[in-house]
């Protein structure tokens, strides 16, 4: 086995690998550390090479005594938004770092049970809240916007951009994200590699760094359907002591609907029971705004899956506009809350001159956030406050709710829903930097499922505009994730989408 | 309405009560509630807030909950919600607290209590509004840290009930009467342990004043009356004060207010102009709190008798008047001694009357509480038998009853001594003070141990040791040592 090629392997193939010892569990944390250690597209944020190769060693002897684990000794890396005890965690925010945590996130956690390696933790919007990682603040010295390993003059996508360059550009096979409008799946689109949103309450919570909490999801991104079911399946599972919004339901084999290629036509027997998969087209996510090179790869994608015995049917969720709005009230209003407990008294940054507590306050918030978080914080504050809350707040909780009633209706018609991720590819760095709303608009396809709490994932479809990849979206009723898989799964064993690799990357 | 006026006045006083609920563990967390621990040793990851932690409601809390709406005859909410209220203050570690705003867990219900009105026992009622859960902050210590304060986070996430009630108070006495009986209400069900001097049963008092027939007046809120005395202090200075202000033609602003036991006065915290906007809404960490009917009937069954039944039983069963059944509900161990006193006469009435007279005036002038009064209830019966067969006159057994008291006070100390004599003659642990009899002892052990005797007439003084220990032995410890070692001193010459 060459050293060269390890990290074009999937997980699936580097488990071989170390199941019939052509390699050790510790060589292969050697070779990612070694890569994600030269990266150029600022994507790491912090390693720990003994406690990296600690767990390696402790897989290896798992591996040694016959435990066929499906993810043991595998690599993987955090966005940093999930605490850990053997790196600092700083949700990508200055008022954070230098953060120790003492404990693990749950999904951390469950992960590295599984026997899986960490090799770092990954660089994010500041507190998830961006969709192009350019809202960073760490390192303070010099903070860096994570690049697109396909261009790097443009963003990877956001908040999950760190976890989807770094698995873009092979310095890890698989990566964390956290999802709460749509930050595992456009960065996923946007970087040509798949990911999946769980259900809401899916994967615990716990030790994921709040931002809204009513949206917030974690899931796993990687290079396949397949490497992702393998993922979700060890990250899910009730936390019922430490997660009171965790559901109730069973820790699952994402991959168990998985098939082999059965003939020309695997989806022909997907639908319900056992028809051919219906495939809701929403009208209302292929309008004007939807780029003409997205909805060519769209278009073609569809057709591929037709050809693979789906069919696709028109939906409509017709407040799908109403999504910005409803989303960029209350996912404020809970942050706003959420980031309460930065206040410089129990840990994290504090200012160091300060006259009196408000005063401390004040300058320990003001040099601790950068502005987007900050003007979350104000719009949040603001539908939360006394007069307003009714028109604001209270009227998004209506709107939220009929959104997620019109996917109900949608599924009375279908049993997956297809769209575009993002309305184009991957814009230049600094182009709406300086425009949040323009930012917030591109959020629109993403937005509807997390409202709705319903999972949600991107896979790479082909390449649009200037060579860059775009992502097609799949939305599936409420604990749906194996069907969804199984659909991407059936897409990626037909195309070759997700098997290219940024022209730069050797 | 109540005619009860000051100075042409009539006062309105609402309450809102902080009862601290008796979980071992938080509200939110698994860190235990005990009192008095070094700082910050009972505060886990999530009472300090620490990024990524998640609150857990502990059902223990609900249960107690639960028992407070069924003690009151409240609506228990099958469906409730915790909010987040949301202000910055060091010792609350996550910038919110979780508490219950619109729809709490407990609504409505009532608690009734006799107060003396002039000659008169007058029953009264005040109505709750809502007992809603809530998380404790923690404690900011002001003093000793060189100008700054410290912080003590182990109250911070205790569980708390909050109950409400309605404007329905008219004078200091009626609301420390219903502080008292809601006081008794909640130890009495074991929810809360009622200390006030540890903060676990807190009270702050809204009190306005109006001309009668005038609409409520505006409200000053004296916070954190932790004493029954204060609390009828404090009231009595804030109605005296926004009396004088109003005559004096001042309006009064709505404030908190806290009272200085010191001066006996009340002074404002803040106004309302300084009244933060607290941006309540639903907490997404938290589902809805949902109580299956199934789930307040399982608490109900493990319930004790409650004093309000309890006193229906008396009044039904007994015969007692509804004012003696409800001072003889004071407490389950009052209670329980009539209960057994007014079995073994058969007089109940007679009984209810000797506890809340004699019985009472006694125990109210000594140590004595009802788990160590010297008369039993079969005594006090047996008393009572002999009043009610005209064998006595009531007067007649005032002067017996005094007797049994003093004599059974006696008698106990006697009855004492007597057990604890019998205890040592039966272990034989009696010390020898005979000095015949150690005397015999020694010489034995001399004539044994002539080589110590020998050294210590040489000077040697540890051989005395060589010499005390076989005599102990040979006494089988009961000499006494003081004694032995004279004696020695007095043969060795």
């Amino acid at each position: 086995m060459s050293d060269q090629s390890l990290h074009h392997l999937s997980l699936v193939q580097l488990r071989a690998h170390l199941a019939s010892q052509q390699i050790s569990a510790t060589e292969v944390a050697h070779h990612f550390l070694q890569r994600a250690q030269a990266d150029t597209h600022h994507a790491f944020l912090a390693f720990h090479e003994e406690a990296t190769l600690a767990q390696a060693a402790a897989a290896q002897q798992r591996l040694d005594a016959g435990d066929s684990s499906p993810l043991l000794g595998l690599p993987i890396a955090h966005k940093d938004i999930f605490v850990t005890r053997d790196f600092p965690t700083t949700a990508g925010s200055r008022i954070l770092e230098n953060y120790r945590s003492p404990f693990d996130a749950t999904v951390v956690q469950r992960l590295a049970d599984a026997g899986m390696v960490t090799i770092g933790k990954l660089s994010c919007d500041e507190f998830a809240m961006g969709s192009a990682n350019e809202n960073i603040a760490v390192p303070s010295a010099k903070p860096e916007a994570v690049t697109n390993p396909w261009d790097v003059s443009r963003i990877p996508g956001g908040s999950s951009g760190g976890s989807a360059a770094a698995v873009a550009a092979r310095l890890v096979p698989a990566a964390t994200g956290t999802d709460t409008g749509g930050s595992i799946r456009q960065p996923a689109a946007f970087c040509g590699i798949t990911g999946i949103k769980p259900t809401y309450g899916r994967a615990s919570r716990y030790g994921m760094v709040a931002f809204a909490s009513s949206l917030d999801q974690a899931g796993p991104m990687a290079r396949s359907a397949e490497d992702c079911a393998l993922l979700l399946s060890a990250l899910c599972g009730p936390d019922p002591d430490r997660d009171s919004t965790s559901l109730n339901v069973a820790t699952e084999d994402f991959s168990r609907l998985l098939q082999a290629p059965q003939g020309d036509q695997p989806l022909a027997t997907a639908g319900k029971d056992g028809g051919a998969l219906k495939i809701g087209m929403p009208k209302e996510f292929f309008g004007d705004g939807l780029a003409a090179d997205v909805r060519a790869a769209l278009d073609a994608a569809l057709k591929q899956l037709e050809q693979l015995g789906a069919h696709v049917v028109p939906i409509q969720l017709p407040r799908t506009e109403l999504s910005i709005p409803v989303y960029y009230i209350i996912a404020p209003a809970e942050a706003s809350s959420n980031l309460s407990r930065f206040d410089g008294v129990k840990f994290g940054h504090r200012a160091k001159d300060f006259t009196d507590l408000a005063d401390m306050y004040q300058k320990t918030r003001s040099e601790g956030f950068g502005s987007e978080v900050k003007r979350r914080i104000m719009i949040g504050s603001y539908v939360l406050s006394h007069g307003y809350y009714d028109a604001y707040y209270l009227q998004a909780q209506k709107i939220r709710r009929m959104i997620a009633d019109d996917f109900q209706t949608a599924f009375e018609h279908c049993d997956v829903i297809a769209g575009p991720v993002a309305p184009t590819v991957a814009w230049k760095l600094g182009d709406k930097s300086n425009n949040p709303l323009a930012n917030y608009l591109a959020d629109i396809f993403t937005l509807p499922a997390s409202l709705a709490g319903l999972p949600g994932m991107s896979l790479p479809v082909g390449l649009g505009e200037a060579g860059l990849p775009v992502g097609m979206q799949l939305i599936g009723n409420y604990l749906t994730e194996a069907q969804l898989l199984n659909v991407a799964h059936q897409f990626q064993l037909h195309t070759p989408h997700h098997l290219k690799t940024p022209g730069g990357v050797a | 309405m109540s005619a009860l006026l000051v100075h042409g006045y009539e006062v309105v006083i609402g309450f809102e009560t902080h009862a601290q609920l008796s979980t071992k563990s938080k509200i939110f967390s698994r860190a235990a509630t005990a009192f008095g621990a070094e700082p910050n040793t009972q505060a886990c990851a999530v009472d300090l807030a620490l990024p990524g932690t998640l609150p857990v409601m502990n059902k223990g809390a609900v249960e107690r909950a639960i028992q407070l709406g069924l003690a009151l005859g409240s609506h228990i909410a099958e469906h409730s919600i915790f909010a987040r209220k949301n202000y910055f203050y060091p010792d609350l570690p996550k910038g919110y607290q979780i508490s219950q705003f619109e729809i709490p867990v407990v609504q409505g219900g009532e608690v009734s209590f006799y107060v003396e009105e002039g000659q008169e026992t007058v029953r009264k009622t005040v109505r709750l509004v809502r007992a809603h859960l809530e998380e404790d902050a923690g404690k900011s210590l002001h003093e000793d840290f060189m100008g700054q304060s410290g912080i003590d986070l182990n109250r911070a996430g205790t569980p708390l009930l909050e109950i409400v009630t309605e404007p329905d108070m008219r004078s200091s006495a009626e609301a420390v009467a219903y502080a008292k009986e809601l006081h008794k209400i909640v130890t009495w069900i074991g929810i809360c342990d009622g200390n006030m001097q540890e903060g676990s049963f807190r009270c702050d008092a809204n009190v306005s004043v109006r001309k009668p027939g005038a609409p409520l007046g505006t409200r000053r809120e004296i916070k954190n009356l932790n004493s029954f005395k204060f609390m009828q202090q404090a009231i009595d200075y804030e109605v005296r004060w926004q009396i004088e202000q109003l005559e004096d033609g001042h309006a009064i602003q709505q404030a908190t207010v806290l009272f200085d036991p010191d001066t006996g006065e009340t002074r404002a915290m803040r106004t309302k102009e300084d009244a933060a906007d607290y941006r309540y809404f639903p907490d997404p960490d938290l589902p809805p709190l949902l109580i299956s009917r199934e789930w307040v009937a399982r608490v109900q069954s493990e319930m004790a008798e409650l004093p309000r039944v309890m006193a229906e039983r008396f009044v039904c069963d007994d015969g007692l008047p509804e004012y003696d059944a409800t001072q003889l509900t004071q407490s389950k161990a009052m209670a329980s001694y009539f209960e057994a006193t007014a079995k073994a006469c058969g007089q109940p009435k007679l009984a209810s009357n000797w506890i809340m007279g004699e019985v009472s005036r006694r125990m109210n002038s000594g140590e004595v509480t009802f788990d160590n009064i010297p008369v039993s209830p079969a005594l006090l019966a047996g008393l009572i038998t002999r009043i009610a067969d005209n064998t006595i006159s009531n007067s007649a057994a005032r002067q017996v009853f005094e007797a049994l008291w003093s004599e059974a006070t006696a008698s106990a100390e006697a009855q004492a001594l007597a057990t604890i004599d019998a205890l040592i003659d039966a272990k034989g642990l009696k010390q020898i003070n005979d000095t015949g009899e150690l005397e015999k002892i020694i010489d034995e052990v001399l004539a044994a141990n002539q080589k110590n005797v020998e050294e210590f007439k040489a000077g040697n003084a540890k051989a005395l040791n060589g010499l005390v220990g076989p005599i102990m032995k040979a006494s089988k410890g009961k000499a006494n040592p003081a004694q032995v070692n004279a004696l020695l001193l007095k043969k060795l010459g």
